[in-house]
């Protein structure tokens, strides 16, 4: 499973190196929306360094879709996903590979980001270690839904439409726990929850779902 | 084949749904003003209830997508069921936010507050309708069922995940409505009485609603496999003359 994962990761890493869809079109849009942020909300009062958090972990969940509905299109092509399943692999070794590649680009992306928003809303950043656990728990979690829903919607006509609809509601506690925590660490106030508390729900929603993926992703695959 | 949705069993439900809810509307309305909310407390008949409705017809779909998942019990009848049960929840769970707003107005001054529940009823809206959504994609009805279940199934999983959230992100609505009925409430007896009756009302006509949406289904089953047989039919009369 492990190897299997490995090799399917390595494929869709390295399509991404040599395509650079990620970087010239998924990196460009996140940033995009944090401008755009900016254009919405008054940047002189102080309303985007309070609101960062949410801004920051809002431009990720946006650039995920678009991440996700790539990771899933590149199986789509030429019979890939038939390939697959002939290939012998372990389904649950491909969810992992998948997962861990779009993982690998949206912590990428969150970088990219993190710099965005320290750039251009002029936040201060107090804790980094938090900050990091947060951003490591909430990415897994984002990617593992996220090739669920991804290939769950891959085969169909209306996939474009669809996902958002299946998958944002679905990760709407990784946005509100996400935000949350880092928000304790970007503005250094006390809050009601601890950021340990929003991080163990992170944890959880992060395995439930790379747990789930393990288990039905063959099933999935099965379909088209 | 009989064509038509209607037998003993559902005539007996939708009459006892009926009784049941023109009984709680009855008893609703002939509740006593309250000091806080005047009027709008009689929505302690519908509101619990409808809330409860959504709650069941939730566990519904959840049960049979597990139970269509689960090799040995795999049936159509659940696929069906599931989906049945998640258009009836969508109802309800509309019905819930609807009369909550209707209730929050007076008692809160907003029609809507960033509340742990109600935040988790508009999330399991949104579920529901994408859940829907993926159910009316064209599909050979097998796959549309191993779809259909495994969405289910991952977005159940999500329902605890998604309480914790929003409660501790936001806590204002009153406790439980089931825990006032121990002993210690300070809530009338008249109170009570309208929203048990309230509950009983609303799981009557979900379960009608739902066992007239499942045969409804069936019959749309049915129909495809019929103009599947018409159309070789045809073809092979076709072959035959040429």
């Amino acid at each position: 499973m492990w190897h299997d994962a490995l090799l399917v990761a390595g494929k869709d890493l390295r399509i991404e190196a040599r395509s650079r869809v990620a970087l010239n079109q998924v990196a460009p849009f996140g940033v995009l929306v944090l401008v755009l942020f900016a254009f919405a909300l008054d940047p002189d009062r102080n309303v985007l360094v309070r609101a960062a958090a949410g801004l920051f972990w809002i431009a990720v969940l946006l650039s995920s879709l678009l991440a996700v509905q790539r990771s899933a299109g590149i199986e789509g092509a030429d019979g890939v996903s038939d390939a697959q399943r002939l290939s012998g692999l372990d389904p649950a070794g491909i969810f992992l590979g998948k997962a861990a590649a779009v993982a690998v680009q949206l912590a990428l992306l969150e970088v990219v980001l993190g710099v965005g928003v320290v750039v251009l809303y002029d936040v201060d950043v107090n804790g980094v270690l938090t900050l990091v656990a947060t951003a490591v728990a909430a990415t897994i979690g984002l990617a593992a839904a996220g090739t669920l829903y991804g290939v769950l919607a891959a085969g169909l006509r209306v996939r474009e439409t669809l996902l958002p609809l299946l998958l944002l509601p679905v990760v709407a506690p990784v946005l509100i726990a996400a935000t949350r925590a880092s928000e304790a660490a970007l503005t250094g106030l006390a809050v009601e929850v601890a950021p340990g508390d929003w991080l163990r729900l992170l944890v959880v929603f992060a395995v439930v779902y790379v747990a789930f993926g393990v288990v039905a992703y063959g099933m999935l695959l099965e379909e088209s | 084949m009989k064509r038509g949705t209607s037998s003993a069993l559902t005539m007996t439900l939708g009459i006892a749904a009926f009784l049941s809810l023109t009984a709680t509307v009855v008893v609703g309305l002939t509740l006593p003003k309250t000091i806080e909310q005047g009027d709008y407390s009689k929505l302690i008949a519908i509101h619990p209830g409808i809330a409860w409705a959504s709650y069941v017809a939730l566990g519904v779909t959840a049960l049979a997508s597990a139970l269509w998942l689960w090799p040995r019990t795999r049936s159509i009848t659940y696929d069906l069921l599931a989906g049945a049960s998640a258009e009836v929840a969508v109802v309800f769970t509309s019905l819930t936010l609807i009369t909550g707003s209707i209730w929050g107005r007076p008692t809160w001054g907003v029609w809507w507050v960033w509340d742990a529940r109600l935040t988790l009823s508009a999330l399991m809206l949104a579920l529901l309708l994408g859940y829907l959504a993926l159910r009316r994609v064209p599909a050979e009805s097998d796959v549309r069922a191993r779809r259909a279940a495994v969405a289910a199934m991952l977005a159940v999983l999500v329902v605890p995940v998604n309480h914790f959230a929003v409660t501790w992100w936001r806590t204002l609505h009153q406790g439980r409505s089931l825990t006032q009925l121990t002993p210690e409430n300070d809530l009338d007896g008249s109170f009570i009485f309208a929203m048990v009756l309230g509950f009983l009302a609303m799981t009557l006509v979900y379960a009608w609603l739902t066992v007239h949406r499942l045969r409804v289904a069936r019959l749309e089953e049915s129909l495809v496999d019929e103009d599947l047989e018409l159309a070789l039919e045809a073809r092979r009369r076709e072959a035959v003359l040429t």
